[in-house]
């Protein structure tokens, strides 16, 4: 270990092995801190992605894909189900050897990776511009400096509020998640199955993403606005004893998921904020797997080059290159994810109904998108309205 | 009964870390950073703690408790 780095990451999750990794490319010295004892471990996640939002940052490997998915199936509250095929577009990742991967990528390109590190704080400069890390390892608390800190820290955010950056997120955004791992779950392995409805999911929705062998990845999350009546454990429990009483439980754990827009701000003097840290998460899917890395491989890039350039405020220009890339598109999912949000269990039914009778070979999720709108002329207002600010 | 001291009054927030998953939701929804949470290892810092209860509602498997009679010292 050195005695400063040019740049230091925290947390080891995609977003921060990305971030890692191009700024190492840049050939700037890079280290990366990870609070658990894994990179990989545990895993919060519904662990399905996009096959184009893996391949822009590693190539796919049998190794960390559980299953490979062809179709989505849709399901109302009153069990009318849509099917929707599209070729071979994307996995359910085993995120425990794919982030360990993604991991290795940045150790390759130059990055020190060390775990059981727990930063707690940071340093600051005469003028307060972010110099660096307080973190705890090995039951001693120690400080080390850097020119650019990245907070990955996920879902917690807490490196971005001690830099002075407004990071906590309305309760209302917060989709708190439950997920199991279970056996026995005789579904389609190529097919991954979102279940909607107040009593399914209300504000969210319920998945099973298949892992091969019959095993699955299940979970919801729903808004705090519905956790004060009712926990996502709960509506779990109440799924599963209705559906796979018998199911083998292989894990469980809770998760939150942040659905909002970006932070105002993701950038200040000396600290860049990245994937669920910086709230990059896709606000209508729950993704965030792809748009982390994204986000992380901007920073990091920019990171390299404001140390190259030595022109360390060059880091605020990050900011504007996320919202270019994604942050505009999340600000459009957002509007759409508050209308369906709103949507009554009829509303579901009836747009289900109304995409049942388009042929399976002509249903494409833009197929079905205007197909509701056509059959449903109230539902072409409230589509209106999701887009109108 | 002595009661631990928040901003506000009593600290009537309780974490049971015995059944946590140390997920970080509560910690991403206070507004106040009064929760500490390390990779097993998560409670309230006092005297940040406003009672809001936005993290007892965002807690997936319920270890948050908002507990009206307020929580011991040295529990």
């Amino acid at each position: 270990m050195k005695n400063e780095y040019d740049v230091i990451v925290v947390g080891a999750g995609p977003a921060g092995s990305m971030a890692a990794r191009f700024a190492a490319e840049q050939g700037v010295s890079v280290l990366m801190l990870e609070k658990d004892r894994d990179v990989g471990y545990p895993v919060r996640c519904g662990e399905a992605i996009s096959k184009a939002g893996v391949e822009e940052f590693i190539k796919s490997d049998d190794k960390w894909i559980a299953a490979k998915i062809s179709k989505f199936s849709f399901n109302a509250p009153d069990g009318t189900e849509i099917i929707i095929e599209f070729g071979d577009a994307g996995y359910v990742l085993e995120r425990r050897i794919f982030d360990y991967e993604l991991a290795r990528t940045a150790a390759e390109a130059g990055a020190e990776i060390l775990t059981r590190a727990y930063v707690n704080g940071l340093l600051f400069d005469e003028d307060g511009t972010v110099c660096g890390v307080k973190y705890e390892f090995n039951g001693e608390q120690k400080e080390l400096r850097s020119k650019i800190v990245i907070a990955a820290d996920g879902v917690e955010s807490r490196v971005g509020r001690w830099a002075g950056l407004k990071t906590h997120i309305d309760f209302r955004d917060m989709e708190s998640a439950v997920q199991i791992t279970a056996a026995n779950i005789p579904v389609d392995q190529n097919t991954l199955y979102f279940y909607f409805g107040k009593d399914v999911a209300p504000n969210g929705y319920f998945w099973i993403f298949p892992k091969g062998n019959n095993k699955a990845n299940i979970g919801l999350g729903v808004s705090g606005i519905i956790g004060k009546k009712k926990s996502a454990q709960s509506f779990l429990d109440d799924f599963m004893n209705k559906h796979y009483p018998n199911a083998p439980i292989l894990t469980k754990i809770a998760g939150g998921v942040p659905c909002s827009i970006t932070l105002d701000k993701i950038s200040a003097p000396g600290i860049m904020l990245v994937g669920d840290a910086a709230r990059q998460v896709n606000p209508l899917s729950g993704g965030g797997i792809a748009s982390g890395m994204i986000g992380g491989s901007i920073a990091g890039r920019i990171a390299g080059e404001a140390i190259k350039m030595n022109k360390l405020n060059h880091i605020l220009t990050y900011d504007k290159a996320w919202n270019d890339r994604l942050g505009k598109r999340h600000e459009i999912f957002n509007r759409i994810k508050e209308g369906i949000y709103n949507f009554s269990d009829d509303k579901f039914n009836s747009i289900a109904h109304s995409v049942l009778k388009v042929p399976i070979e002509k249903r494409t999720l833009g197929k079905v998108f205007t197909t509701a709108l056509m059959n449903n002329p109230s539902l072409l207002l409230d589509i209106a309205k999701v887009f109108v600010i | 009964m002595e009661y631990r001291q928040a901003k506000t009054g009593k600290l009537l927030i309780e974490i049971l870390p015995d059944r946590c998953d140390f997920c970080g939701c509560c910690v991403g929804v206070c507004p106040e950073d009064a929760i500490e949470l390390k990779e097993a290892e998560i409670f309230i810092i006092d005297p940040r703690c406003t009672n809001c209860a936005k993290c007892v509602w965002s807690c997936p498997i319920e270890v948050i408790k908002f507990n009206r009679e307020g929580v011991p010292v040295g529990k």
